[in-house]
């Protein structure tokens, strides 16, 4: 081979290997740029896609596939059909729990793929045995953590948060137990079997703990992180692999789920590790929330009961605060029409929208969209907040502890500190709630006390809605 | 660690430096399609999949990688697929009344 030759070859594989990686993740990188428009961000998802099928065909040009072509290709085709049906199929109602499977999946691919590169003796360095086992400790526990989290979002499994008798030092035993068994790797050679094993039976446990304990409002906090470990792992395996394109694109989905697991953290004033480790909310402290309210339960108005048609005619300006219960009973259409309604007889609507509503972030506005509600009526909590002491009447449909004002005065109860939609702050306020039970957070709401500014439409918030459109003729 | 592993710690570490600053300018309205976007995304283990299904001799674990690459694309294709339709819903106001409903 002359020196020119090996020249030309050398800046190929330098193309291939550095050049197309960092065009390709600069493109996914534009293409988030585009996601924070909602203009663009359909074209912003586009690119992505795009650039990962790129991808594809770039690890095709750069790996000799032909002793495995046709397990490949199978394996191509056959989750590109069933990936048709899933993307065809899935109702919105159902999106935090599919997110979580096919999250899922991306961290049962990363452990698979870490443990043929330690089966099949690929990894040698101590760096890709060390990056290997790290890969499928944390695939493994993004599987099987977001398996029972979306298995607990379907209602396949028990939703309230379960804690084991020494919960967290179980957990905290296991870290480190795949720690010992990661740093020992590379010590003992040729003996990756057990590691494997270990490591794998390990994480999944980890994985079931982890996210076994988490109910309801912390929810989207859990189904972010997983989102980030999922991309922790994929750029770790991209590591063991030598695969630069895996660790950028890993590093960018690790630190986008990460930061959104803060925002969501910072929405609740929980940090989290207090999510993570902390107690299960606890259920002895609602007593004291009830001793500040006590006073205002006293002026109980028992003369005549509110007429909610005539509150809803009365009322010029109107604030929609919708939360989890109007997933539940998936009354989206309803609350739209009356909506609509309201806005035809002149009345200004909008929507208020607490940053932990649902189940997962940002899970009222995707509700909202689906029946066509202008993303321009949807308001932030911040953005809003102030607006409700000018406000004639504020609907409360299906949520709980984001609009109740013990998060203010509260103290030592779990949602103290918590910011909450000042929904009391309106002039009249009308909740459209299953019961008077206390939310997830197990802290009473003392706008059930029966204020008479306040009335309570209770039972199904689908039905509550159907009696208000039909009391409006 | 050698150049090649330093360099690929160090792409890590700016590449998750540049997503944590671009996904903060993304508003909340936006963060189911932003957060099943970056789930497709890290899909992008099937490129690992592929090669380590490439470089595999028994025929178990070309199975085994099989598996890994049915999984990674379910990840990536129904995660690109469910949030385009969720993406296409969000409405301005004009665009929502243009509907007719």
């Amino acid at each position: 081979m002359t020196n020119t030759e090996t020249a030309s070859l050398d800046l190929m594989t330098l193309i291939l290997n550095i050049g197309l990686p960092l065009v390709l993740s600069l493109g996914v990188l534009y293409g988030i740029k585009l996601m924070s428009r909602v203009k663009t961000a359909v074209k912003g998802n586009a690119i992505s896609a795009l650039c990962m099928l790129l991808a594809i065909i770039y690890v095709f040009l750069r790996t000799d596939v032909s002793g495995s072509l046709v397990y490949i290709i199978l394996g191509l085709i056959i989750g590109t059909l069933i990936s048709i049906v899933i993307a065809v199929k899935v109702k919105m109602i159902q999106m935090p729990q599919m997110v979580g499977l096919l999250n899922g999946l991306g961290g049962l691919a990363s452990a698979l793929a870490a443990i043929l590169t330690l089966l099949s003796g690929e990894a040698q360095s101590g760096f890709s045995l060390v990056t290997s086992g790290l890969a499928l400790a944390v695939g493994a526990l993004t599987f099987s953590g977001s398996m029972v989290a979306s298995g607990k979002l379907h209602g396949i499994m028990d939703q309230k948060p379960k804690v084991f008798p020494g919960h967290q030092a179980i957990t905290v035993l296991m870290a480190l137990g795949m720690l010992v068994l990661i740093v020992l790797l590379p010590v003992t050679t040729g003996q990756n079997a057990p590691f494997c094993v270990l490591l794998s039976v390990l994480g999944l446990l980890f994985g079931y703990f982890f996210a076994i304990r988490v109910g309801g409002a912390d929810m989207p906090i859990t189904i972010s992180l997983l989102n980030s470990t999922s991309g922790v792992a994929a750029g770790i395996a991209g590591m063991a692999l030598g695969d630069i394109l895996l660790v950028s694109v890993g590093g960018i989905v690790g630190a986008s789920g990460l930061l959104l697991t803060q925002i969501m953290c910072h929405s609740m004033n929980r940090s989290l590790s207090a999510v993570l480790f902390g107690k299960a909310p606890d259920k002895s402290k609602p007593q004291e929330a009830k001793a500040h309210t006590e006073a205002k339960a006293e002026t109980r108005d028992e003369a005549t009961p509110a007429d909610p048609v005539a509150w809803l005619e009365e009322a010029d300006s109107i604030i929609i605060i919708p939360g989890y219960g109007m997933a539940i009973s998936q009354a989206q259409e309803q609350v739209k029409t009356l909506s609509d309604r309201l806005e035809a007889k002149g009345k200004s609507v909008r929507f208020a929208i607490h940053p932990v509503a649902g189940r997962m972030p940002g899970h009222m506005n995707v509700l909202l969209a689906e029946v066509d509600v202008p993303y321009d009526k949807l308001f932030e909590m911040d953005a809003i907040n102030a607006d409700f002491a000018k406000t004639d009447l504020a609907i409360v449909i299906g949520a709980n502890d984001v609009v109740n004002p013990a998060a203010n005065i509260a103290e030592g109860t779990p949602i103290y500190g918590m910011p909450v939609l000042s929904a009391e702050d309106a002039r009249r306020l009308m909740i459209l709630n299953f019961d008077t039970k206390p939310g997830y957070a197990g802290v009473d709401n003392p706008l059930y006390d029966g204020a008479p500014n306040i009335h309570l439409m209770l039972g199904d918030a689908k039905e509550s809605l159907e009696k208000l459109l039909k009391g409006m003729g | 660690m050698s150049g090649l592993e330093i360099i690929l710690v160090l792409v890590f570490i700016v590449a998750a430096l540049l997503g944590y600053k671009l996904i903060g300018a993304v508003p909340s309205l936006l963060h189911t399609p932003l957060m099943s976007g970056m789930n497709a995304l890290s899909g992008i283990t099937i490129l690992g999949m592929i090669a380590v299904t490439a470089y595999s001799q028994s025929v178990l674990a070309r199975l085994v990688g099989m598996l890994g690459i049915i999984a990674a694309v379910i990840n990536v294709v129904a995660g690109f697929g469910v949030t385009d339709r969720m993406l296409r819903m969000f409405k301005g106001g004009k665009e929502a009344e243009g509907k007719g409903s």
